[in-house]
């Protein structure tokens, strides 16, 4: 048995008197309310305990065996972006004040976390344009099922619509979150040249049984729908309400959530200075209009703006009656634990952007996307992008009778994570390549790009 | 025994706005690429474009300064003993926040190919075959981002289980009185009906009424052990036979493992199904309040139900790989495969400790709440309900009722005072099944000295409470703030959730 160890805070002395005190002999009186046969017999062997440097070493050997960004260029989104972070978050994030504080039951003692996230909050109700934005959940994904959970809830509904060119990884969570609930989740058409929302086939599919309809913003393949106003007043016409998801990054330039009717929001903050750390923690952006039914369906934790009993201005949770701890089986969602330092990186990231940041960083991926989609488009046999309307971020190619595993393999030979192979993802869109620019891409990175990708079509 | 909390005036981010400041540069947007933008920005239907956006404008000092005030005023375990009861808030070795921001770590993009993360699904490979052999598990499912997430996630395979056997009227899930509110939540997100199965005298399951609440339609029970009043069942074995005869399965509430590494397993148990909170037992930190990791293991019959994908080593190719090539499995509960970068810090915490380690984790953690236990149950007005005389494993709770009867301070205020001296304040009217209750985990990572100091505290401020008790009710008084109006702060007409709410409001609380 070790008997000093720096993570353990008892000395052998201290054990000792300890027990001593108590009129024990040894520890093992502390145990034997337990039945002896369900004692391990001797040791767990995984390993000897380590010193911290052999620790070190040992995870950096088998960590080294990852190539990464900045080894290769990295050209993938789909759910995850590669963004520059800057060094002020990553600052914050270490501090230990707030990173080994729990969730602030005591909020007299926790003012500094508690204010960061109502800044989080703040800054993204005012992103999004709505009044109320919870303070996280896990990630776009079960923000998204949630988002349905609490439709029915309030509509008394069951049936969801979603969009054809829905990412599929988000559709298949938002339905395990759906199906245990009775949830009944219907596709609605896109047009296939546009890639807008097929509004005849809406129509066709509202009906009184829908309890809201879903929307992507940009969608999952980096276009945007021009007509999303509209399948906005088609799902309020019927009493439905509108879910819009959304990559937060847009909205510099783009029309807000909020202004283009929707009644609840959901999306993905890590692009807001949380790195990619193969997928997690991530960060579930989930808000909605101030509206008495929907703020008390919402589920997860919120903070509110107050005051002491002595009127100095503070921060504390609010509305935990909705919640797992106080209404147990009636609570609006089990979601205790959540994202709440990815929370407080994008409170930081957004108060570093700022205003002008934010349309800034909108203007440097708009301006990029465009660049290489037309340096793409002019490869002899790319078709690219492979819907005709504004696209952010990302978007969609396809090589003539090149298949896109066989692009995305020559092209990583050179050095290059060139996007993601989506063949498999929607019928009409075979052997298509998903492919991700952000303001890390410089001119000569894309530059690199277009020219390796024809030399792999002219091979 | 003075201390102050530091308190900053600090106003919103919203508030210090300048306009024109700013906080972050970007590359220049060259010639080139200005005609790209002009061109995408004329493309944009006119009512897609955002006319109005109201972020505040900062310097970069400005943001540094403001959040590092901000952290200032908040408790941690780094700033002192933190002893909240079910939390396990042990200390958080500062090295695996060295390690978690290694660049092989943060610039992995999860759809690489599987050659380019073979670091990555390793660490993943092998933290499960260490929380395997902890648990007695067949196989973990790594992907759930949090406790409440992995026991939705349970719920989901036990259902799963029972569907493919043609079980079709299990609905109901049993909870026990004691349980964490998580439990009965996650068993109704799954689509269960809860019913509730009360403590015996000893604080324990209530075998009797177990009995007769069992039939058919039993789809299983969600258990702590030890509960959360500390206190081993010690029926188990009785509990596992009468939920397995009706083909029911056991699901094991392990967010907090503490008590029990290396000494017990809940394979062992008779447990079918097990959730573990890496951000307590396995020291990764809490964050405020996230990112944690609630991984879930399964005995051999509902291993195909774990969802996709599983980590798996092919050994003739000699590499890892994620298997999505199960047709059983529940449908995905998140993007991808879970909170990686939690991952890599309970595994370093793992390999710090050996298994060696962690028995001493289970032994040091148990003897440092027995000690406080002993000494604090003597205390004027504190009682210990439930099997006074059994020893309680990493927490117990104890029962202010008798100081809330005498002085009418309650468990709340004497929480609040306890602020006021530097230490975290325990967990407070939880379990429900006590009255005044008072839950106190103090963790292996705590000296004699700083439980002694912890009671000396605790029992002043008891004494306070009959000599002097307006000033505990009031407290507390050396926080950042006051005690807060929390009906004022969730009342209809004065709620705030946002800066915007505020203005709107006027700019009136």
């Amino acid at each position: 048995m070790v008997s000093r160890h720096p993570l353990i805070g008892l000395t052998d002395e201290e054990i000792s008197n300890m027990l001593l005190e108590m009129g024990l002999k040894s520890i093992h009186e502390l145990f034997e309310d337990v039945p002896p046969k369900l004692f391990m017999h001797g040791e767990l062997g995984f390993s000897k305990p380590l010193t911290e440097s052999e620790v070190k070493q040992a995870v950096k050997e088998i960590l080294l065996k990852n190539e990464v960004l900045g080894e290769v260029k990295l050209f993938m989104g789909g759910g995850v972006w590669p963004h520059f972070i800057p060094s002020v978050v990553k600052e914050v994030l270490r501090r230990s004040e707030l990173l080994t504080s729990y969730t602030p039951y005591q909020p007299e003692t926790s003012q500094g976390i508690l204010q960061a996230l109502f800044e989080y909050q703040s800054l993204m109700a005012e992103l999004l344009d709505v009044e109320v934005v919870n303070a996280s959940m896990y990630d776009w994904a079960t923000a998204l099922g949630e988002s349905f959970r609490m439709a029915k809830r309030i509509t008394r509904k069951n049936k969801i619509l979603y969009p054809h060119y829905i990412s599929c990884e988000r559709l298949e969570v938002a339905k395990t979150y759906s199906e245990s609930s009775s949830i009944i989740l219907q596709e609605y058409s896109q047009n296939k040249v546009d890639g807008s929302v097929d509004l005849e086939d809406l129509k066709n599919k509202i009906d009184k049984d829908v309890a809201a309809v879903y929307i992507e913003y940009p969608s999952y393949l980096g276009f945007i729908q021009t007509n999303i106003r509209e399948v906005g007043e088609i799902t309020h016409d019927y009493g439905s309400l509108f879910i819009i998801g959304v990559d937060p990054t847009i909205l510099g330039i783009f029309e807000s959530p909020g202004k283009l009717g929707a009644d609840i929001v959901v999306g993905e903050g890590q692009p807001l200075g949380i790195p990619m750390s193969f997928g997690g923690p991530l960060l579930g952006i989930m808000g909605c209009r101030m509206d008495s039914q929907l703020i008390h369906q919402l589920p997860g934790r919120l903070i509110g703006l107050t005051e002491t009993t002595r009127g100095e201005r503070a921060y504390t949770m609010i509305l935990q009656a909705r919640e797992q701890h106080i209404k147990r089986e009636k609570a609006t969602s089990n979601i205790c634990t959540n994202q709440t330092l990815c929370a407080v990186a994008v409170a930081v990231y957004l108060s570093l952007l700022g205003k002008n940041g934010i349309i800034e960083l909108g203007k440097q991926i708009l301006s990029r996307t465009r660049y290489l989609i037309n340096r793409l488009s002019r490869i002899d046999n790319v078709q690219a992008p492979l819907f005709k309307a504004v696209h952010f971020k990302e978007f969609t190619y396809r090589v003539k009778n090149k298949k896109a595993g066989y692009i995305l393999t020559e092209l990583y030979k050179k050095k290059i994570l060139a996007g993601i192979n989506i063949d498999n993802f929607y019928r009409d869109l075979p052997e298509a390549i998903l492919t991700c620019v952000t303001e890390i891409h410089s001119k000569s990175d894309l530059d690199m790009y277009a020219e390796s990708l024809r030399e792999v079509v002219e091979e | 025994m003075s201390y102050r909390q530091a308190k900053w005036i600090e106003p919103t981010i919203f508030e210090m706005s300048r306009s024109g400041a700013v906080g972050v540069d970007f590359p220049e947007i060259d010639e080139e690429l200005q005609r790209e933008l002009k061109e995408a920005l004329e493309e944009i239907p006119e009512g897609l474009r955002r006319r109005e956006l109201s972020l505040p404008e900062l310097s970069e000092l400005e943001v540094v300064r403001h959040f590092t005030r901000l952290s200032q005023m908040n408790f941690s375990i780094s700033t002192g003993m933190y002893p909240l009861g079910s939390c396990t808030m042990k200390y958080n070795p500062v090295m695996n926040e060295e390690l978690a921001v290694d660049e092989k770590i943060l610039n992995v993009h999860p759809l690489q190919p599987v050659e380019t993360v073979q670091g990555c699904l390793e660490i993943m490979w092998r933290l499960e075959q260490v929380l395997k052999e902890i648990t007695g598990m067949s196989r973990f499912s790594l992907q759930p981002a949090a406790g409440a997430h992995g026991e939705f996630l349970g719920c989901l395979i036990i259902r799963a289980y029972h569907r493919d056997k043609r079980l079709h009227n299990k609905n109901i899930m049993i909870v026990p009185d004691s349980a964490h509110g998580t439990n009965p939540a996650s068993a109704t997100m799954a689509g269960y009906e809860v019913k509730v199965v009360k403590s015996d005298k000893d604080g324990c399951v209530d075998i009797n009424q177990l009995e007769k609440m069992v039939d058919e339609k039993i789809a299983g029970v969600m258990l702590t052990n030890p509960n959360t009043l500390g206190v081993f069942e010690k029926n188990i074995d009785k509990i596992v036979d009468i939920i397995h005869g009706v083909d029911g399965l056991l699901y094991y509430d392990g967010a907090n493992l503490n008590a029990l590494l290396g000494k017990v397993r809940p394979g062992d148990m008779g447990f079918d199904i097990v959730h573990l909170n890496l951000h307590k037992t396995f020291s990764t930190p809490h964050g405020g309040g996230g990112p944690g990791s609630g991984p879930v293991g399964v005995v051999d019959k509902l291993v195909d139900y774990l969802p996709s994908p599983l980590v798996n080593y092919d050994e003739s190719r000699k590499i890892f790989y994620l298997d999505y090539d199960r047709p059983k499995a529940v449908g995905k509960i998140k993007m991808f495969y879970g909170n990686f970068n939690v991952l890599v810090k309970a595994y370093a915490y793992l390999l710090r400790m050996g298994g060696e380690g962690l028995r001493k984790v289970a032994e040091i953690s148990v003897l440092s709440s027995n000690y406080l236990l002993y000494k604090v149950k003597r205390l004027k007005g504190v009682s210990l309900p439930f099997a006074p005389e059994a020893p309680r494993k990493h927490e117990f709770v104890v029962s202010l009722s008798k100081i809330y009867k005498e002085t009418g301070v309650t468990a709340k205020d004497i929480a609040k005072r306890l602020l006021d001296y530097g230490f975290h304040a325990p967990t407070v009217y939880f379990p429900l099944i006590v009255d005044e209750a008072f839950m106190i985990e103090p963790t292996e990572s705590e000296s004699k000295k700083e439980l002694d100091n912890f009671f000396n505290v605790l029992s002043r401020v008891i004494e306070e409470a009959y000599s002097n008790p307006e000033k505990v009710k009031s407290a507390p008084h050396n926080t950042s703030v006051a005690r807060i109006d929390e009906v004022k702060a969730s009342h209809p007409k004065t709620m705030t959730p946002s800066w915007r709410v505020y203005v709107k409001r006027g700019s009136k609380l």
